[in-house]
């Protein structure tokens, strides 16, 4: 199967061809492949990617998937519309 | 033990685009130096809005300038994707007389300075973005060149055109201290080595102060955290920024489809953290369910923080000084570093080489801030 047709991340549509070719051009962690590729940025929030990525990374450099550093989770654990949270916080202020 | 021409400390945009610029003038052994990933710091965690709207004519200016660059970014620096310059303008919307006041002024001044802004009724402003709450604002302004940059993208096109002439760049490589003796530079000091140069250029953003204390600089700056939060893809829904300082929002759909928004907290303390709150969640979701209702159906999927380095007039500090020869800064861009970026790096690049510097730009100066009431002040901020 060819690379371009392995897709890496399924939120940003990112193949493993693209992931190579960002690895062979130098960004070679998985912070700095996140922000040329978006990997990791969609829905999902790299639950998918991020561990493919990480052992993509480990083939390239030669080293253990467990020492590449993983990349820093942020909130939310998962998406939440902005007028659920607005009506939930304008609910409090009542309740105060 | 590597010679450096100059050592510039941050690859954030500031330090990209200068180190672009003296390579394009011919300067060789450059080298970048950056303590982590790639756009890191402030830059890839800005807002990617682009504007020219200003309530003081040094911002429009440098704005005006870089706007301009932007527009010819892609070809000049041969980058073979693209920076996504998005020009659908930036709507800013007056909620209280006091604003509509300083907006007549604003336009007034932009104006003068060759900026297309235009002052909008609510009526016509609900032309450009239907779907504002009609009742949350009572005038607006709009610039229609104003708009996006994707920070990262345009970081590295600076970066690989830069890489292309020949600058070195060194990246997860803290600088450890700057060595003066006899008021000379002498060497930069990293956790990996020694830089041995007589000039240095401070583009650390949320650092800059510390960077100009190792170097016995003073430079009147502090950093303060603001968050930002980013939504799923959405359809085309809105094509400019949208933005209130009484209301505390800027909100922008990026080309992507996500939306971006950001605001700013008063209770900020001088530091830098660069945390998460859900109190910006809930303070942020407030402001844009009542602003935008449309765009607040859409889910968040992320939230994080970046340093502001502010000045104390807001207004950037793009400059050498005459405490110590051969140090130079690019900080205190109060938020707005990225969309200053193309113009900071030509000026600096003009006093590194020691050419003739135009005339606005002398105010740009560090002592700027020497015995003297600061008469100029940004209002035009989130």
């Amino acid at each position: 199967m060819s690379k371009k047709d392995i897709i890496i991340c399924r939120c940003e549509d990112i193949s493993l061809q693209d992931v190579h070719d960002c690895l062979e051009s130098g960004y070679t962690t998985v912070e700095d492949i996140k922000r040329i590729l978006r990997v990791g940025m969609g829905p999902c929030q790299g639950q998918t990617c991020s561990h493919l990525i990480q052992a993509e990374i480990a083939k390239f450099l030669g080293m253990k998937k467990e020492d590449v550093k993983f990349q820093k989770t942020r909130p939310l654990v998962t998406g939440v519309s902005l007028e659920a949270i607005a009506k939930q916080a304008l609910k409090g202020e009542e309740n105060d | 033990m590597i010679k450096a021409s100059i050592v510039i400390i941050g690859a954030g945009i500031s330090g990209l685009s200068t180190a672009y610029n003296l390579a394009k003038e011919g300067m060789k052994d450059i080298h970048v130096i950056d303590k982590g990933y790639f756009t890191n710091g402030s830059t890839g965690r800005c807002g990617a809005g682009v504007r020219q709207q200003w309530s003081t004519k040094m911002n429009c200016i440098l704005a005006k300038k870089s706007i301009e660059f932007f527009g010819r970014a892609n070809e000049e620096l041969g980058y073979h994707k693209d920076i996504e310059f998005k020009q659908e303008g930036y709507l800013i919307l007056a909620t209280n007389e006091e604003e509509d006041l300083q907006f007549e002024k604003n336009v007034k001044l932009q104006n003068s300075l060759g900026v297309p802004t235009v002052k909008l009724t609510v009526e016509e402003a609900l032309k450009v973005v239907p779907h504002l709450n009609k009742d949350s604002f009572i005038s607006a302004t709009y610039c229609k060149t104003d708009g996006h940059v994707n920070p990262f993208l345009m970081s590295e096109a600076y970066y690989l055109a830069a890489k292309k002439l020949g600058v070195n760049f060194h990246f997860y490589e803290e600088v450890k201290d700057i060595v003066v003796e006899d008021g000379v530079i002498k060497k930069v000091i990293t956790e990996k080595g020694e830089y041995i140069t007589d000039k240095v250029l401070n583009a650390a953003g949320g650092y800059a102060k510390e960077i100009g204390l190792m170097a016995g600089v003073e430079i009147p700056v502090f950093s303060e955290n603001h968050e930002i939060l980013v939504t799923e893809r959405a359809k085309p829904l809105q094509g400019p920024m949208v933005m209130s300082f009484s209301k505390n929002i800027y909100c922008q759909q990026v080309p992507h489809g996500s939306f971006l928004m950001g605001r700013s907290n008063p209770y900020a303390e001088k530091s830098h953290d660069i945390s998460s709150s859900w109190e910006f969640l809930d303070e942020m979701a407030k402001t844009v369910f009542h602003i935008l209702p449309e765009v607040a159906k859409l889910r968040v999927i992320r939230t994080w923080g970046g340093s502001y380095n502010l000045s104390p007039d807001r207004q950037p500090i793009i400059s050498d000084t005459k405490e110590l020869k051969g140090f130079y800064m690019a900080c205190g861009f109060s938020g707005h570093g990225f969309m200053f970026a193309p113009i900071t790096g030509e000026l600096l690049t003009e006093i590194i080489l020691g050419k003739t510097l135009d005339e606005y730009a002398h105010e740009l100066h560090i002592d700027r801030f020497k015995d003297k009431d600061i008469t100029v002040f940004e209002h035009s901020v989130v």
